[in-house]
């Protein structure tokens, strides 16, 4: 194998991880409340700048800082399901979706008021940005560091969901709410700590988004956010393997778009990702793993 | 007690009456700022109508304006830009376009056609997707016409922007345009086309099986939308002067929802009350924040207040309902 496939696969590789770790957000949101949480990418921007806070306060260990991070991007979340959403249960879906946009051109542009609209560098301690010989390619350790890390916390969230009697109960809700009600289970708490767990998974992605990329700036996450969306739609909305697998497929695609086309389409790339989105929708909207829904009167 | 309410034909000729007094007032009151304000916000206005047209008779929710936007104010500034300064600014452009110079309503009528044609190309497929899929996707086609507008650098100039584009958009024009556009949603909304629309909203099914073809009325009111937001693309640059990739994004496509939502969405009169009201709003809150230096802080005003809105009032001002006027 060429360096440069490898190169490419690896760049690929860790790209999907980061739309996995955002998607699955989504996929879990989904599966309970049937919402598209708009600002769900926004926690990624939360997420890095946490990191950034963190790393340059210096007053916390290393270690952690990713524990931190989780455990900020979960009361993040939260606190978007207590502010923005609590308050509407029971609207049609089209209310929930404008609030939801709503929320996230407010924490847009909250951050630009309290951030700054100016970029703002970043950088990994040394360990990090490492890179390692692979094959003969020189590859980033933070590229690979992101594939494990996440594939560790897909099996983790994996074993929640099926094992445990919280998990049962998402998985309750999301089969049908309203037997799930009559069976003890308390919805309001079940939406929380989804939002939270989406939020802190978010949060993570963003932490490695800031380290990979190494400039953070309080409109990041919007974009990143759309893609993984995209993402949870290719692995059939409210599917959880799906939601991983679809971001691996994206960001397959994505990086061999750049890296394997000529260079003057790689200014395309994100209307590549759109177009692909609307294909998608279009061809197979309830995803390459989902389930047509039944329209029923 | 009786309440206030007028024929059609009389709002009709209250709005023609009050359309000439906004135009002649503020033209000779003379003040630059005040006049590029009022036509912003008539093509708020437009662009809140035709919106609520879209999205709010079908029950669709496209946030896809600013794409259609984007392609009516490029396509418009192929032809008004000055023939001299062309092969600078968009030297990609063919000579034979090149020495072709229109006048502002017809090279807006030509972006506001081909914006349709996108509209048409585009909504023919969308239409199917279901709320929130047909929201990701037309947010997808802001995104993918933005790029293509900063990467087809030969006819856009890119991220640079094309400056200098004449200010042909009068006032008169822009008013004559906007009573048009509310005259012409207005027929549509009380007349079969428009009344299946609703429909269709109401319960796509149940419209479906008294012979309600639902998909052809979405995609008739997915391209007027289309079109008529290309239209106003167009005439923007030529208020401003200037046009870019990004001048048409998800902020604008935020605001006119926003707007849509506060108006009842479906009313065409609480689409322009809103247009009117929202304007003004972020008008002044835009002052305070040049004033204060506090960026962004209009943008989260807006949002908040949205949110509190939808709580208090989730049918928006008015609802389906047009106010003061009688519709039966």
């Amino acid at each position: 194998m060429s360096d440069y496939l490898i190169q490419q696969i690896v760049n690929g590789l860790s790209l999907g991880s980061l739309y996995a770790l955002v998607a699955i957000g989504f996929s879990l949101i989904y599966g309970v409340i049937r919402l598209v949480n708009f600002a769900h990418g926004d926690l990624l921007m939360i997420g890095a700048f946490m990191t950034f806070g963190l790393v340059a306060s210096d007053v916390v260990p290393w270690a952690a800082i990713p524990l931190l991070v989780l455990a900020g991007g979960f009361a993040a979340g939260g606190l978007i399901e207590r502010i923005a959403f609590r308050s509407i249960s029971g609207a049609p879906m089209i209310t929930g979706f404008i609030v939801t946009l709503s929320a996230s051109i407010a924490i847009q542009n909250l951050a630009l008021i309290f951030l700054g609209s100016q970029p703002r560098n970043f950088n990994f301690p040394e360990v990090f940005r490492m890179r390692l010989p692979l094959g003969g390619a020189d590859v980033a350790l933070i590229d690979l560091v992101i594939p494990v890390v996440t594939l560790l916390c897909a099996l983790g969230l994996t074993a929640f969901i099926r094992k445990t009697r919280v998990g049962i109960a998402i998985r309750a809700v999301a089969e049908n709410p309203f037997a799930a009600q009559l069976m003890g289970i308390s919805i309001g708490r079940l939406v929380f700590l989804v939002f939270g767990l989406g939020g802190a998974l978010a949060a993570l992605a963003g932490l490695f988004w800031a380290g990979k990329y190494g400039q953070i700036n309080p409109l990041m996450g919007f974009l990143p956010g759309l893609k993984a969306f995209l993402a949870t739609i290719i692995g059939g909305v409210g599917s959880l393997p799906g939601a991983i697998v679809g971001g691996y497929i994206l960001g397959f695609s994505e990086i061999a778009f750049v890296g394997f086309l000529p260079p003057e389409y790689s200014g395309y790339r994100d209307a590549f990702v759109f177009g692909l989105l609307i294909l998608i929708l279009l061809v197979r909207p309830q995803g390459l793993f989902g389930e047509a829904e039944q329209e029923r009167a | 007690m009786k309440r206030l309410q007028i024929t059609p034909w009389q709002a009709f000729f209250v709005l023609i009456a009050a359309m000439a007094l906004l135009v002649l007032a503020v033209d000779a009151s003379g003040n630059g700022y005040f006049q590029t304000f009022t036509a912003l916000m008539l093509i708020q206005v437009m662009l809140a109508v035709s919106l609520t047209m879209t999205n709010g008779f079908t029950g669709m929710f496209s946030l896809g304006h600013p794409a259609f936007m984007t392609i009516g104010a490029y396509v418009a500034i192929l032809f008004t830009y000055p023939v001299g300064r062309k092969g600078f600014a968009m030297p990609a452009l063919p000579e034979t376009v090149a020495q072709i110079h229109l006048s502002l309503p017809i090279a807006a009528l030509v972006g506001g056609l081909t914006a349709a044609l996108l509209g048409w190309l585009i909504g023919r497929l969308v239409v199917h997707l279901q709320t929130h899929y047909l929201a990701v996707a037309t947010l997808g086609l802001i995104i993918v016409v933005q790029t293509f507008a900063l990467n087809l650098d030969g006819f856009t100039r890119g991220g640079r922007g094309i400056t200098g584009v004449p200010r042909e958009a009068t006032l008169a024009l822009i008013g004559f345009f906007t009573v048009l556009v509310i005259v012409l949603c207005w027929r549509i909304k009380h007349a079969s086309v428009g009344r299946a629309m609703l429909a269709v909203r109401e319960n796509e099914m149940a419209a479906r099986c008294f012979g309600i073809k639902a998909i052809r009325l979405k995609v008739i009111a997915f391209v007027l939308g289309a079109g008529i937001a290309g239209f106003c693309g167009a005439l923007l640059p030529h208020v401003v002067s200037v046009m870019s990739p990004k001048s048409f994004g998800l902020i604008l496509a935020f605001n006119l929802v926003a707007i849509i939502v506060v108006g009842g969405q479906g009313s065409i009169i609480g689409a322009i009350f809103s247009a009117v009201l929202i304007t003004f709003g972020s008008e002044s809150l835009r002052q305070v924040e040049e004033a204060t230096g506090v960026y962004g802080m209009t943008q989260v005003i807006v949002a908040v207040a949205l949110i509190a809105f939808l709580l208090v009032r989730p049918k928006g001002l008015f609802g389906l309902k047009e106010p003061f006027v009688r519709t039966s």
